[in-house]
């Protein structure tokens, strides 16, 4: 990963103060912004923090990725017309800070493609998940590890070791070589409404009220499904 | 057995830099010296600004706005030698609970200390409170570590802070996944049933031999 946050700050470094006369700018971007920076910031919390791949905000990445647009393309009309280098670099802030949200987003997928490349081709559930993008990416992808492994290792074994996807061809049934999520581990989540008693294991002996609001420390496998319905967010 | 990767502590971590990332989000109320028309943002809209009117603004706005000498920033109402000490001292009192606080209590104040000191009342008092405050409750977390076992099933963390969830992180799900999988009952079952099979057998062997009679 890299390192996060610099975009916003290091825009404050390009303009200087000293600014003397204050100018307006007028009629940039449009109603009910706010809530979709708000989404995207818990989509992209989320998706760091969950084990496996979630479903692809699609319309939410579109909303955004077009203001971003907008907002880029009205700051260099205005910058020409209006020398208010505050308002300027605040705005120029205010867009580099969502672009970083959206690219932390987008990596952070990724990285969970090239960890479990296979395993998400071979599950229809997580590979609907992905977008077309990365469908296409994570098919190129598992096309050129398969080449790697074979130039590089594969080929110099026994036959019976020569598959990426199984131990040995003769012990193993199964591919039992795919790296897979781990999905028994804990994550620290919140609920965002209060759900009540909910029960942890299969055998319903282990149950916790989740109040909203409050914080938690959980296995994630009972509460994947909480989680794709929005009713906890993860932290 | 498939292949599978322990929970990669790395990636799900945030740096510092981004849970500041995610304090500069708060609110800040800020006093401009300017005069400037309403910011029209992708994450919402400020202002307009008159001088001597306090508004409310993202922390990072109200920061950038500071360093160029635009405003002034108000510490927020939790920001005060008065509530930090009660706050501190009920923190000292309460050993099983956490003061409520802003879940970004700790970047925030370091935030405005480093960017807007000068607008600060006591800023000292207020530091050390804060640093005080901070060990206090780590001091509570580490001691909280003792009661977890291989029962436990789910952690209540009320009030916890950003900074404090992110510091304990990589040991807690660490320790809880190596306790859930040396407690996984399926994994001491199924060598149990087969203990019991061999049994079953050994004991219908001799019927068998006996029949032919």
């Amino acid at each position: 990963m890299e390192p996060a946050g610099a975009g916003a700050r290091d825009e404050e470094d390009l303009v200087d103060g000293g600014i003397g006369d204050v100018d307006g700018l007028d009629d940039v971007g449009a109603d009910e912004l706010r809530s979709d920076v708000d989404l995207l910031l818990r989509v992209w919390q989320n998706e760091k923090c969950a084990p496996e791949i979630l479903p692809y905000e699609a319309t939410l990445v579109e909303r955004v990725r077009e203001q971003i647009q907008l907002m880029e393309e009205n700051i260099e009309a205005f910058a020409t017309e209006i020398k208010d280098d505050l308002m300027l670099s605040l705005y120029r802030m205010d867009v580099n800070r969502t672009l970083f949200l959206l690219r932390s987003y987008l990596r952070a997928r990724l990285h969970k493609i090239e960890r479990f490349p296979i395993h998400i081709v071979d599950n229809p559930e997580l590979w609907d998940r992905l977008s077309e993008h990365e469908q296409e990416y994570t098919n190129k992808y598992c096309e050129i590890l398969a080449k790697h492994f074979e130039k590089t290792v594969l080929i110099r074994l026994p036959d019976q070791y020569g598959s990426m996807l199984k131990q040995t061809s003769l012990a193993s049934e199964e591919n039992d070589m795919i790296t897979q999520p781990q999905l028994n581990t804990f994550v620290f989540c919140r609920s965002r409404g209060a759900i009540g008693s909910f029960q942890l294991d299969d055998k319903g002996d282990e149950a916790v009220d989740l109040m909203t609001d409050d914080l938690y420390i959980l296995r994630y496998k009972p509460v994947r499904k909480l989680l794709v319905t929005d009713k906890i967010e993860l932290i | 057995m498939a292949a599978r990767s322990s929970s990669d502590a790395e990636s799900a971590l945030f740096s510092g830099a981004e849970v500041e990332f995610l304090a500069e989000d708060d609110t800040v109320v800020m006093v401009p010296t300017l005069r400037m028309d309403t910011l029209h943002l992708i994450c919402g809209d400020f202002g307009p600004f008159m001088p001597q009117v306090p508004t409310s603004v993202p922390l990072w706005l109200g920061i950038a706005m500071k360093k160029r000498g635009k405003c002034r920033l108000r510490a927020p109402e939790w920001m005060t030698v008065e509530n930090l000490t009660q706050v501190l001292e009920l923190e000292r009192d309460s050993p099983q609970e956490f003061q409520p606080l802003p879940f970004h209590y700790v970047e925030v104040s370091r935030l405005l200390m480093d960017n807007a000191r000068d607008d600060l009342v006591d800023v000292y008092m207020v530091q050390t409170l804060i640093e005080d405050i901070r060990n206090v409750r780590f001091h509570k977390v580490q001691s909280g570590l003792q009661n977890l076992s291989g029962k436990t099933h789910a952690v209540k963390l009320k009030n916890l802070a950003a900074m404090e969830v992110n510091l304990i992180r990589p040991f807690f799900v660490k320790a809880l996944e190596k306790f859930y999988i040396h407690d996984d009952e399926e994994l001491i079952k199924p060598t149990q049933s087969e203990a019991d099979i061999q049994l079953a057998s050994v004991d219908r062997l001799p019927r068998r031999v006996l029949r032919p009679r």
